[in-house]
């Protein structure tokens, strides 16, 4: 494996700060017991600007630090979180928020986040839940449905508002021109 | 906001206390480990009485964790309620048997087998509680990193494991501070606004707090980088404990109830410990 940049180093600690952070705050939905969480955005952020490692271990100890400090460790859902970030990480590597964003972009953010958090909490988390836990299917399948589409329509709206925000505070390459 | 009530650690003079972090997280993640393998009744009482005792050594008091106990006891219920719901003859087909006590109204009814399941997987959850607790509130986070360390983690992502722990007051303050902007000119995150204006509004908090923590990352990485951070293969760490007598017995101990733990529970070829059949 690659050796993690400095930077990567701490764009991480940073990340699973933030995602800690925006995990203890709830902000209500109509659905009783369903918050917007809003960490997912800033994760997929940090994994489209740096990488699938970092959106990884942001998950990863993120969500670990969520857990542990509330009513102890739910695996299976920690590793979805973090497979979520793995996802949107590596579908996104190849495109450069600092050269800039158009649609095409934005559409490739959009597909990574759907199909990550789809399979996170689709099939990772309660496949997980079944071997760990031995929870009932059907539970398990609406509860990972009802989490997947939140997070879906969190990090497709918020996310890609952040994105597109950060993109137009960048000076692009270019942008100065010699005056006659 | 109000501050929220964040489970931290505690410092107080105990056994747990004195163990370095490298035995806490071995013993955390083995004890993990085990009550996530098992579904045999036996073990979890067994477990459940032994993290009963450990929290009375750590001198960590209930009151500390009031509120981490009551998140806890929420999440059970509801947990435990949506099982019921969406199947409530899982335990039979578990169990291979059926001894209704109660009939409630179509198919609820309340089965022996039902409530057995229910009480292990309850119990499954519990004994973990404490000693993942205990593991927050014992364990000094300067001392962390170092224990990743020292298990094998790659000092790099241990690093950042203490980084974000040191970070998590500042985003936090930085979060309410920016928020408290926000409100004070009509920006509302509260169930007063419709779904769809309250994500818009979240964004105009988030924007500057995530502008402002990629500020901090290239200030941060660049004087890591200027201190020639990652330069070697090894590092050493400055909160770094040997360990003591106590340390192997602790270690010793948590193998070997994760060995026994294996052994009961897959003995007679099943998770499940049936007293049905």
């Amino acid at each position: 494996m690659k050796k993690l940049s400095v930077k990567s180093v701490v764009a991480i600690g940073i990340g699973a700060a933030l995602f800690f952070v925006l995990g203890k705050i709830s902000i209500p939905t109509p659905v009783p017991n369903t918050y917007i969480s809003l960490q997912y955005a800033i994760q997929a952020v940090f994994a489209a600007l740096f990488g699938p490692i970092a959106g990884l271990l942001i998950g990863f100890v993120g969500h670990t630090l969520i857990d542990a400090t509330s009513y102890g460790p739910w695996w299976s859902w920690i590793i979805a979180s973090a497979f979520a970030g793995l996802v949107i990480g590596l579908v996104t590597m190849k495109m450069d928020i600092n050269e800039g964003i158009d649609t095409k972009k934005i559409v490739r953010f959009n597909v990574a986040q759907a199909v990550a958090h789809l399979l996170a909490w689709g099939l990772v988390a309660p496949c997980l839940d079944i071997l760990i836990y031995s929870e009932p299917i059907e539970k398990l399948f609406a509860q990972g449905l009802v989490a997947g589409i939140s997070n879906i329509l969190t990090t497709g709206i918020v996310g890609t508002l952040l994105l597109v925000a950060y993109a137009k505070t960048i000076v692009k390459r270019g942008s100065l021109n010699k005056e006659d | 906001m109000a501050k929220a009530a964040i489970l931290s650690y505690i410092k107080r003079d105990s056994l747990v206390h004195e163990l370095t972090g490298t035995t806490k997280l071995i013993f955390f993640l083995a004890w993990s480990i085990a009550s996530m393998v098992t579904y045999d009744t036996r073990v979890l009482i067994c477990m459940l009485l032994m993290s009963a005792v450990i929290f009375k050594v750590s001198r960590i008091r209930v009151r500390d964790i009031r509120f981490v106990l009551g998140l806890a006891a929420v999440f059970l219920v509801m947990n435990n309620l949506f099982v019921y719901l969406f199947s409530p003859e899982y335990g039979v087909g578990l169990y291979g048997s059926r001894t209704v006590v109660l009939t409630i109204a179509g198919p609820y009814t309340i089965t022996l087998q039902q409530l057995f399941y229910h009480l292990n997987m309850t119990m499954k959850v519990i004994c973990v509680v404490p000693v993942a607790l205990l593991f927050i509130a014992c364990t000094d986070p300067s001392e962390f990193a170092a224990s990743l360390a020292s298990i094998g983690v790659s000092y790099r992502i241990g690093y950042s494991v203490s980084l974000a722990l040191r970070y998590i007051p500042d985003v936090q303050r930085e979060y309410h501070n920016i928020s408290q902007a926000q409100q004070a000119r009509g920006i509302d995150l509260s169930g007063k606004d419709k779904l769809f204006t309250r994500m818009k509004n979240s964004v105009a908090i988030l924007l500057p707090l995530v502008l402002s923590s990629l500020n901090r990352i290239e200030t941060i990485s660049n004087a890591m980088e200027l201190r020639g951070f990652g330069k070697n293969k090894k590092r050493t760490w400055y909160r770094l404990r040997k360990m003591k007598r106590n340390d192997w017995i602790a270690v010793a101990f948590v193998l070997a109830v994760l060995v026994i733990d294996l052994v009961v529970t897959f003995w007679d070829g099943s998770r499940y410990y049936n007293p049905f059949m």
